[in-house]
Formats: C-alpha cells, structure tokens, sequence
C-alpha cells in the first residue's frame, strides 16, 4: 500500500504553494478570436480554456426554435491533449452533463426572453485541465457572452471550494480533488447576490459545507473583479494610447 | 437619488448604476429602485435617465432603419435577405417589382439574384415574425458598384456623429458617397479607388476608437495626411 500524499503540510501550505484561501492565479483575456461573435480566454493555475459565443442567430434545425425566448446551446469539451492520458475526443458522458450544468448556470443571466426564435452557441474548449474546469468554464463563458453584446443581468462569476486533509480550501486543483474529501463548485452573480450552481462531490458535515460554500463565494467575488477588468481592459487601452498621442 | 459612476466610465453588466427616482434608459434594467447595466458601455446620465452606450452588439432590426442586406435564397413569396441580425429578412415582390407578380410566369431571380447586395428599407418587424423589407424608394435597391464596410453596430451612431457631422465630414474629405446601414454595413461609393481605400481606412478608425474625444478632428487630420503621401 502507498503511503497518503499530504495535501496541507503543517504551516498551511498546500501542494503547490498556496494558503488555504487562495486562488491560483489567473488570467483572463476577452476578444481573443475574430471570427466569433464574442470571446474570451482564461488560465487559471495550470487550466487553459477558450470559450467562443455565436448568435444571437437562426435556429438550425428550425425545430429547436423556442417561440418565446432565445436557445442557449452550450458545449463543453475538453481537447485530445487536455490530461495526462488522451482523451476520446467524442462527447464523453461527463462532458454532456457538464455541458448542461453550466448552461443552467448561465441561462438566468441572460435576456433570453427578448430574442425570441433565435439561438446563442456557446462552446468551451479545455485545452490544458487541472482540476476546476467546470468552474472556470462558467468563468471564461461569461466574460465571452458579455464580449459578444449580449444583454446580461450580470457576469456569472465560478469558484469551488472542498476539504482536503481535513482543511477547508478554495480553488481545489486536480490533485486535492482527486485525493482531497470533498469539492463544491458553485457559480455566483455577485451584483444580484444569487447562485446558478451549487454541487457537492464528496462527504462534508452541514458546518463544514457552510464554510466551503462562504469560502467559494468569496472566490467568486475575487474572480468577478477580475473578469471586469478583463472586459474593460481592451477600450482602455485604446482610449489612453489615443489621449497619449493627444497630449504630445 | 444617488449615482455610483461618472459620465462616461466604462461599465460591465451588472454594474449598479444608480439608486432612486431614476428611469432605465437603454441597455440598462431595473430592479425595484436600483437601475443595472446589462451591457460592457459607456455609462450617462441624462437628468433622470440612465443609460448606457453599448462598445459592442449586434443588430435589432426596427421599423424604418435604411439597412444593407444580401440575398441568400428565392422562394415564391419573395426574397430571404441576410441583414446581418438575429432575425433574416423578406422582402416581397410587391414592395421590389412595379408591375404585378405572377409566380407562373415572372423569374425573381432575374431582378435580384442570390448574392447580390440591396440598400432596404424595414417596414414591419416584430418579435413573432420576420422583418419585411421595402426597396420600392428612391436610394433604395440593388447596389451595383463601390465597396461594402462592415463594423460593429455599435459604432454606427459614432460613424454618423452628432447630427450627422461625423458622416458629413466624411462625405466631404473623401469625396465620396456613403451609405450607412444601420444594421453595421457601409456603402462607400468613390470617383476613384483611392478615395474609396481612405474612406475604409477612416471607417475603421472611427471603429477602433469611437469612445474616444475629440474623434472628428483627428479623422480628419488623418484623412489630410493620408492625401498628401498619395
């Protein structure tokens, strides 16, 4: 038998570094593709996803269309190259529940009843995993479906928080999921103080679950300030190179 | 009564606007007494209402808008044109031929062919059909010379400017005729093919920076110098 990896040494410090509280560090970029309505790109540790926006569009098949608000179809995929081992690029089981759990998450965002008959494709493609795709993925749609123009009540902003070691800790990488007790991803629209998502994958007493849960949120809240300045980050670059050259 | 952003700050969706007796102007959404912002823009104040000016959307069709549009199939009521929005137009016999239609014996496709671009104009359009189109105007029609433009719908208001001095400078510095579709595609109609190349290249500039100041004048330096290293 092996012996137990220790995911939290006796400081605090985890695996890769981090305090228990502390996200891994990101990178969000929006308008990263010019062929798609709306994009956006995220690393998140050791995480690198792109997600793409079409639409609002026709309906193909025609069926689909719903007569009283716009489709959100989303697809989320992770690349061949994504893990360790290779994956089968056909729709894995995982991937179709995925697709529909962070479709779910974002549908309330989303003005969906002012575009009627049309649809918006939304696909999230997994280039490098570790752990945390499913959150992150909500993270990088979001930042692409307010990229794209499309009307929002607010950005949906993604973190999970679990328990490995016997510590609460945010933003669980692949080892602490796969090794640590328990993992919440929960999706959070900071501004209207709702949540899109909340699983649990694991065991967790009621008072651990509630302070994973506060932990996750607080997460959110982070990633959201980030995710605002992503968007902004473009036109103001723009707007203080033109005042530049203004002031020459 | 209080506001939480100066005119003009960049703001996200979501963003809490303002709070109090306030009307939410568009792009914004209101809950109880608190107004949001559902779109990345530029946020005013304009005495009660708040609105905000979208950087980037795509193309809500409303009656009356002058649009550019290409056919993309023929059926027998008419012709199915891309107008680049959600929505994909028709535009019917009646409102394109000045004789009467017999789908036994007429060709639609000897009028307007699949593929070829039409300046229109959108006379009905709701949210449970279509919009119908109208090229029975004068201006209106099959566009049969000069170059297509395509930029965000966002930015036409920008390209039009206050009163239309943006377009009018435009008109005037390039020498040439331009069409401005409201559905993001522009017309650009020259003498020569130089002033057609500046006329782009100052579209497109007004694209990148149209929530810049102080823009017209420095389109119009641009175009200047543009026309001294011809």
């Amino acid at each position: 038998m092996t012996e137990k990896i220790r995911l939290v040494d006796d400081n605090g410090i985890r695996t890769d570094g981090r305090k228990l509280d502390e996200l891994r560090p990101i990178k969000l970029e929006a308008g990263v593709l010019s062929n798609a309505d709306g994009s956006a790109y995220i690393e998140q540790g050791k995480n690198k996803i792109l997600a793409a926006v079409y639409g609002p569009r026709e309906v193909h098949p025609r069926h689909l269309a719903l007569p009283d608000r716009a489709l959100l179809r989303c697809r989320y995929h992770m690349a061949p190259f994504s893990v360790q081992e290779r994956k089968s690029p056909a729709p894995s089981r995982r991937e179709i529940e995925l697709s529909k759990v962070i479709r779910e998450a974002l549908e309330p965002a989303i003005f969906l009843e002012r575009f009627p008959r049309t649809a918006i494709d939304l696909f999230i493609e997994v280039l490098q995993a570790d752990g945390g795709t499913r959150v992150a993925g909500i993270t990088v749609a979001s930042l692409a479906l307010a990229d794209a123009g499309i009307p929002m009540r607010d950005i949906v902003a993604a973190c999970a928080a679990g328990k490995a070691d016997g510590y609460i800790l945010l933003d669980l990488n692949d080892l602490e999921d796969k090794e640590g007790e328990a993992d919440v991803p929960v999706a959070y629209m900071p501004s209207l103080n709702r949540v899109g998502l909340l699983q649990m994958d694991g065991q967790l007493t009621p008072e651990e679950f509630e302070k994973a849960f506060n932990l996750a949120i607080e997460g959110c809240k982070k990633i959201y300030a980030l995710q605002k300045q992503a968007l902004k980050a473009k036109y103001l670059a723009i707007k203080e190179a033109v005042e530049e050259t203004g002031q020459k | 009564m209080s506001v939480f952003y100066e005119n003009r700050d960049i703001v996200t969706p979501g963003d809490l606007l303002a709070e109090g007796e306030f009307e939410a102007g568009r792009n914004t959404y209101k809950i109880d007494s608190k107004i949001y912002a559902c779109k990345l823009g530029l946020v005013e104040y304009k005495g009660k209402t708040v609105q905000v000016v979208a950087l980037n959307t795509f193309y809500v069709p409303s009656v009356g808008d002058i649009v550019i549009g290409k056919i993309i199939e023929i059926n027998l009521h008419g012709w199915i044109v891309d107008i680049n929005s959600p929505y994909l137009a028709m535009l019917r016999p009646t409102e394109a031929l000045n004789k009467s239609y017999k789908p036994q014996k007429d060709e639609l496709s000897g009028f307007l062919d699949v593929g070829d671009l039409i300046q229109a104009k959108i006379i009905a359009y709701d949210r449970t059909r279509n919009p119908l189109l109208t090229i029975k105007e004068p201006g209106l029609g099959k566009i049969t010379r000069g170059q297509i433009v395509k930029v965000s719908p966002a930015k036409i208001p920008r390209i039009i400017g206050r009163k239309g001095s943006m377009i009018n400078m435009l008109k005037r510095e390039t020498r040439c005729n331009i069409v401005v579709g409201q559905n993001g595609l522009i017309h650009i109609c020259g003498r020569n093919s130089e002033d057609e190349r500046i006329a782009v290249l100052a579209i497109k500039k007004i694209e990148l920076e149209a929530h810049t100041s102080g823009l017209t004048d420095r389109i119009t330096e641009m175009i200047r110098k543009e026309r001294r290293s011809e």
